[in-house]
Formats: C-alpha cells, sequence, structure tokens
C-alpha cells in the first residue's frame, strides 16, 4: 500500500516508536483533559452552606447544578386568591348536603378550594376522583374511599397548621396544604410501609437489616427505623452522658449497637429526605450534646413528635377505609408519612415557598378569617 | 548488559523448581503440588509456583474456615429465600448477624444469631489452626518466630471483637456481623454509640501506628529500590558483604534527617509499628463500653478534648437552611 521506498526506509532505520508514542500519547492526554478542565470549568462544581461558627466545621456542601435548578416543583404551584367575603353570602353547609368540615366556607371560596385540591391531587381525573362520575346533585354521597380520605385529609391539614406551627412556620410562614405532599398525584411521592422482616428465615435483628429497601435508603441498616421511631414512638437517643454507665445489652432499655443503626438509619433518612448532612442539625464531634445543637435540631426534633402523630392520628386509622391496592404489599397497613413526604429533597418544602397565605380555609379548623 | 526489566522482580528466572530442604522432619514428603511456573505470577513474585506444605494444621484450618465460609454464605443464600439473582445483587447488603441483644451470653435460636454462634466456633478453629501452622512452620525451618507473634497480634484484635468484649458486655450481640456494608455499619455505630471513637485515646495510638506503618513501609520500600542499582536489593549478599548500596541508603537518610535507621534496624522499626496497629486498636476496642461509655466525655474529664463554655453561637445561623441558603 504504502511506496516502496518508505517501506524500504523504515526497514533500514529500525526506530522504536513505541516508548515515545506511549509518553506522548499520554502526556497529550492529560495535558487535553487539564485544558478541558480550565476551558470548561468542574463539571461537577459544589458549593457550601455554613451552617455554624468558623472553626467549628459545620458546612452543608451541595452540587452547584441542583441548587441553580432549584425545586422544579415549583413551577408547577398552582394557588387561587381568596375571594374575600363582604358579608350575607350562603355557606357551604348550607347549600351542599354532607359538608362536614368545610361547612363555613362561602359558596365562592368552598367551590375555588375544591377547584385548587383537583388541581393538586388529581389534575387528570378531576372532581370524578373523590365524587364519582354522578350528578352534581349527587356530590354529598360518602361512596368512593377517595372523599372519605380527602375529607380527613383536609382536618390533618388544618391541623398541622393550627397546631404545627412551631414546625411548619419555624422559619417564616411557609404552612402546608395539600399540594405540600400531593404535587398533582393522586397518591403522594415519599409515603412508606412496614416492610419487615426484609430477609427470609431470620428473626429478631437478623430479620430487619441488611437489605436494599426503600425504607433504609438502600443501605444495609435497619428497615424498620421509620415504624419503630416515628409510629411507635421508641426511643431514638442512644448516648450514655457520662463517661461510665454500667450495663448490659441482655438488660432492658440499655441501647445497644442494634439500636444504634436503627438511629443512624433514622438520621440517615432525615438527611436524604432534607437534602442536607449531620452538620445541619449536629455537630458531629458530639451528636448527643444539646449545646452542640443548631437551631434546625429544635424544628426537626418538632418534626419527629409532629410524623408521629400524624401517622398515629390521621394516616393508620384510616387503614379500613383504604381499597387494598392502596395497602401496603407486604404487611397491608396503610400508607404513612415522614419527613420526605413533604420535604422532598429539601430543607424547607417548596423552598420555603409560603402555600398557605391564600388559604385561610386550612389554617385551622375554625371558619376562616380572610384578610384584604 | 542485558537486563530483564519487569514490574516488581528485576530477574524471572526459570528452569528446574526449587523444592528445598529435605534434611530432617519428612519435610519432602508433606510438600504436596507439582511445582509449575507462571510468567504473570512471575511479574510480582517469584515465578515458581509450588510446592506446598499443608500439614495438620493447614488442613483444619483449610476445612474450618471453609465450613465458615459455607455457613455465612448459606444463611444469606436463605434470607433472600434461596434466588441466587437476588444473592448476588444484595452480596454486599446481606450478612451473618450475631444474636439479639436479649440472648446475652445463651445460645440463641439459630435464626437470631444461633448459625452466627456456630461459624465464629469454626472461624476461631480455623484462625488458631493457621496461626499454629505459621509457628510450625517457622520452627521447622529454624527461623525466629517474628512472623507468628505479628498474626498474634492481627489475631489479638480478632479476639477482642468476637469473644473477649462480648463476653464482658455480657452479649454476644455485641460482635460484628459477617457481611461486607453490615460490619461498616457497625463499625460507625460502634462509634456513634460510645461518644465518638475518636477521642479513645487507644483508637488514636492504633491511627499513629496504622499511618506510621505505611510511611516507613513507603520510605524503605523506596531506598531499597533506589539503590536497586547497587544491588541493595540483594539483601544476602549486603549481609555478608556489605558494599556500597546499604551504606549509600544509609547515609542518604543521615544526610537527610541527621538519623538513620540499620539494615536490621529498619525491620524491627516496621515489625513494631505493624504490630502495635492492632494491640492498640484491641485495648480501645476492649475499653469501649466495658471501662468507659462516652468517649468524648471522658476526653473532657481527663483534659484530652478541651470543655468549650457552650456558647457556640448557632443561632446566627438560624436562616442558613441548606440547599443553597434559600
Amino acid at each position: 500500500m504504502l511506496p516502496k521506498w518508505f517501506d524500504q526506509w523504515n526497514k533500514d532505520n529500525p526506530t522504536n516508536i513505541f516508548g515515545p508514542a506511549i509518553i506522548f500519547g499520554v502526556l497529550g492526554t492529560v495535558i487535553f483533559f487539564v485544558a478541558l478542565l480550565v476551558v470548561a470549568g468542574q463539571p461537577f462544581a459544589t458549593a457550601s452552606t455554613q451552617t455554624g461558627p468558623r472553626g467549628t466545621g459545620m458546612s452543608i456542601p451541595e452540587f452547584v447544578s441542583r441548587i441553580e435548578a432549584g425545586d422544579p416543583t415549583i413551577d408547577d404551584y398552582v394557588t387561587f386568591d381568596p375571594l374575600v367575603p363582604e358579608g350575607g353570602e350562603p355557606l357551604a353547609k348550607d347549600i351542599y348536603e354532607n359538608v362536614q368540615v368545610l361547612g363555613d366556607l362561602t359558596e365562592d371560596n368552598f367551590n375555588r378550594l375544591m377547584n385548587a385540591m383537583t388541581v393538586w391531587v388529581s389534575p387528570d381525573e378531576g372532581c370524578a376522583y373523590c365524587h364519582g362520575d354522578v350528578e352534581l346533585e349527587e356530590y354529598g354521597n360518602d361512596d368512593l374511599y377517595t372523599k372519605v380520605v380527602s375529607r380527613r385529609m383536609i382536618e390533618m391539614t388544618q391541623y398541622i397548621n393550627e397546631e404545627w406551627g412551631d414546625h411548619v412556620n419555624a422559619n417564616g410562614e411557609v404552612g402546608v396544604n395539600c399540594s405540600t405532599c400531593h404535587r398533582g398525584q393522586n397518591v403522594p411521592s415519599n409515603i412508606w410501609f412496614d416492610n419487615s422482616p426484609v430477609t427470609a428465615n431470620t428473626a429478631g435483628w437478623s430479620s430487619n437489616q441488611n437489605r436494599a429497601s426503600s425504607t433504609s435508603s438502600a443501605t444495609s441498616l435497619p428497615s424498620d427505623a421509620l415504624q419503630k421511631l416515628l409510629v411507635d414512638g421508641e426511643q431514638i437517643v442512644v448516648h450514655d452522658l457520662e463517661s461510665r454507665v454500667a450495663g448490659s445489652p441482655a438488660d432492658e432499655g440499655f441501647r445497644s449497637i442494634q439500636d444504634t443503626e436503627r438511629t443512624y438509619a433514622l438520621m440517615n433518612y432525615f438527611a436524604n429526605s432534607l437534602g442536607v448532612n449531620c452538620n445541619f442539625c449536629h455537630n458531629s464531634r458530639a451528636f448527643y450534646a444539646p449545646e452542640e445543637h443548631t437551631p434546625q435540631w429544635g424544628t426537626a426534633s418538632l418534626g419527629i413528635f409532629m410524623v408521629q402523630e400524624i401517622n398515629n392520628e390521621f394516616l393508620i386509622p384510616l387503614k379500613d377505609t383504604y381499597p387494598e391496592h392502596r395497602l401496603g404489599a407486604k404487611n397491608g397497613d396503610a400508607p404513612k408519612a415522614a419527613c420526605a413526604t413533604c420535604h422532598k429533597g429539601y430543607s424547607k418544602p417548596y423552598q420555603g415557598l409560603n402555600v398557605i397565605a391564600d388559604w385561610p380555609e386550612l389554617a385551622g379548623s375554625e371558619p376562616p378569617v380572610y384578610e384584604e | 548488559m542485558i537486563e530483564y526489566q519487569n514490574i516488581f522482580t528485576q530477574v524471572q528466572v526459570q528452569g528446574a523448581p526449587e523444592m528445598g530442604m529435605d534434611n530432617e522432619n519428612r519435610m519432602m514428603e508433606e510438600r504436596i503440588g507439582k511445582p509449575s511456573y507462571s510468567k504473570l505470577i512471575g511479574w510480582m513474585g517469584n515465578a515458581q509456583l509450588g510446592p506446598i506444605y499443608l500439614g495438620y494444621y493447614g488442613v483444619i484450618s483449610l476445612a474450618t474456615g471453609l465450613i465458615w465460609f459455607n455457613i455465612v454464605g448459606m444463611n444469606m443464600l436463605s434470607q433472600v429465600d434461596w434466588s441466587i439473582p437476588e444473592f448476588l445483587r444484595q452480596l454486599f447488603w446481606l450478612a451473618l448477624e450475631p444474636p439479639s441483644p436479649e440472648y446475652g451470653l445463651k445460645m440463641p435460636p439459630l435464626n437470631d444469631g444461633g448459625w452466627y454462634i456456630i461459624a465464629s466456633f469454626f472461624l476461631l478453629v480455623s484462625v488458631m489452626s493457621w496461626w499454629l501452622r505459621v509457628y510450625s512452620l517457622a520452627e521447622q525451618h529454624k527461623m525466629g518466630k517474628h512472623i507468628a507473634w505479628a498474626f498474634a497480634s492481627a489475631i489479638w484484635l480478632f479476639l477482642v471483637l468476637g469473644l473477649f468484649r462480648p463476653v464482658l458486655m455480657g452479649s454476644w450481640s455485641e460482635a460484628v456481623p459477617y457481611g461486607i456494608f453490615p460490619h461498616l455499619d457497625w463499625t460507625t455505630a460502634f462509634s456513634i454509640r460510645y461518644g465518638n471513637l475518636y477521642y479513645n485515646p487507644f483508637h488514636c495510638l492504633s491511627i499513629v501506628f496504622l499511618y506510621g506503618s505505611a510511611l516507613l513501609f513507603a520510605m524503605h520500600g523506596a531506598t531499597i529500590l533506589a539503590v536497586t542499582r547497587q544491588g541493595g536489593d540483594r539483601e544476602l549478599e549486603q549481609i555478608v558483604d556489605r558494599g556500597t548500596a546499604s551504606e549509600r541508603a544509609a547515609l542518604f537518610w543521615r544526610w537527610t534527617m541527621g538519623f538513620n535507621a540499620t539494615m536490621e534496624g529498619i525491620h524491627r522499626w516496621a515489625w513494631w509499628f505493624a504490630v502495635l496497629t492492632p494491640i492498640t486498636g484491641g485495648i480501645g476496642i476492649l475499653l469501649t463500653g466495658t471501662v468507659v461509655d462516652n468517649w468524648f466525655i471522658w476526653a473532657q474529664e481527663h483534659h484530652f478534648a478541651p470543655i468549650y463554655d457552650g456558647s457556640f453561637g448557632y443561632e446566627a445561623y438560624q436562616d442558613n437552611s441548606g440547599n443553597g441558603g434559600s
């Protein structure tokens, strides 16, 4: 293929080209990528938020791309301005049948909220998702489980806004409404079910861990942390607050390595749910030390009690209301909530968007007060 | 002069296999396997593969070790209901866990740590007889027992983790699970439960010796390689007729930092650093939960960690809520 003189010249002048070729090849590749980094910048750039004074190492690193993108669901959030009553308007309870929780709303505001709920919860199915494919006159019926559940969920939303303001409004008014969890879906994302035992043919602590599961955030830590700590109310704290405390893991109440792993599983779930790390609430040097907790620790602790309450008071009692396909695949339990159900990976749901300002109807169980 | 250049060793010789001594103790009869040569292993060490001396201890060790391995593996397989794909998928997550805490030091049911106790017994026999094998082979070769004692220091840590400390704590549940991720979970939980192991002074010492071992290994390896061209890698000749290589290496360090090890001393340094890593680490583990339950508080009480007055000023970061500070 090549000219004869070329082959002949190569034959007469044997040269080791592999050595230089490897050296220049490697060098060239390195230079190429270094130049690319310099010109195009670090593709996975991070920025960090300081969460404590200098010298304490308290910071939360995040990918710049994630910070810039923000929560994509914020753009999809829909709200309607309240229609301030002038007095004398008929109330929903007087017009419609079987209005148990929103009866004190004026007709316009009642329909405004119903409309918003369809956008937040059942944008595709519309009114029929709860009321069924029936005439308007029959909307008072409680034939569908969706309607019974949504009534209870309205009560839950009012309860959270009324009683748990210290958690949901800890850093300015944010509140919760249906959309905080639902975000346009019939069933909110990040709900969870009891999935224990996660391993077969085992008992005790061998049966609740060592399997990548949805409730262990795909770690090998215990999968029952949410059930035990956010429903059953078992103790989360594992530390001794003195340098020496007698006791054996065989004793009742002793905090074992296994208990610690369960608490660690909950804390890991916390961090993933909020898109933060340990340093958001703790100085990791001494996880237990209250004087080294950040103010966010207090907010998060209230969140734990809040979740325990809404699981036990609102969500679990609905078990018999749901059809079978809405229950847990393994244990047939009711769907439950935890941090991620509202937070969706951000330290504030909707990144702090005030979702209650337009909805005095959901701010409490009392008749709404509209401000002009 | 033509030199063989390859990855680690300088010369790869292949010829009649070296069969070793056969002067006493029926050594030759007990060596098994027909020797062969491998270019691949020659790149990393001696090209000759075999023969091997197993002996009673070796056979016992391999057999019991295999039993341990199979008990662990079969338990993992059973946990995924005997599904091979799921076993492979979850392999790094699965574990044979120690018993639940409430059983204390009693024998628990097989499916709640019973198999763990049985497997651990076989592992204990396996490790101990491997140690005896190392010791007796050194004796037969009229060597010192340095390798056996170094191995014993690792066994000390192994026994502290799996036997001494669980017994002192009064529960087998304190032992380490047999699993890839689960044993890491145990390690983290152990440190968190007992108030941050970084404030355990024996843990500190263990880290010093561990990092020190790496540093010494790097210095020694680099020094010997650097004087290979003077024959420094041929340690036998260096001992019989100390040439320029050893002297050069020694003088390099003397002129670099004023002090140098000797050809013998450097190996003592390395041996002690390596051996002290698990010895100090084992002491630290043994004291945790038995003598000290919160290392950070212990360290503050003993002026090993500073006591802060509590005015950290975190409240200034009240609204610093992460997610880009939004």
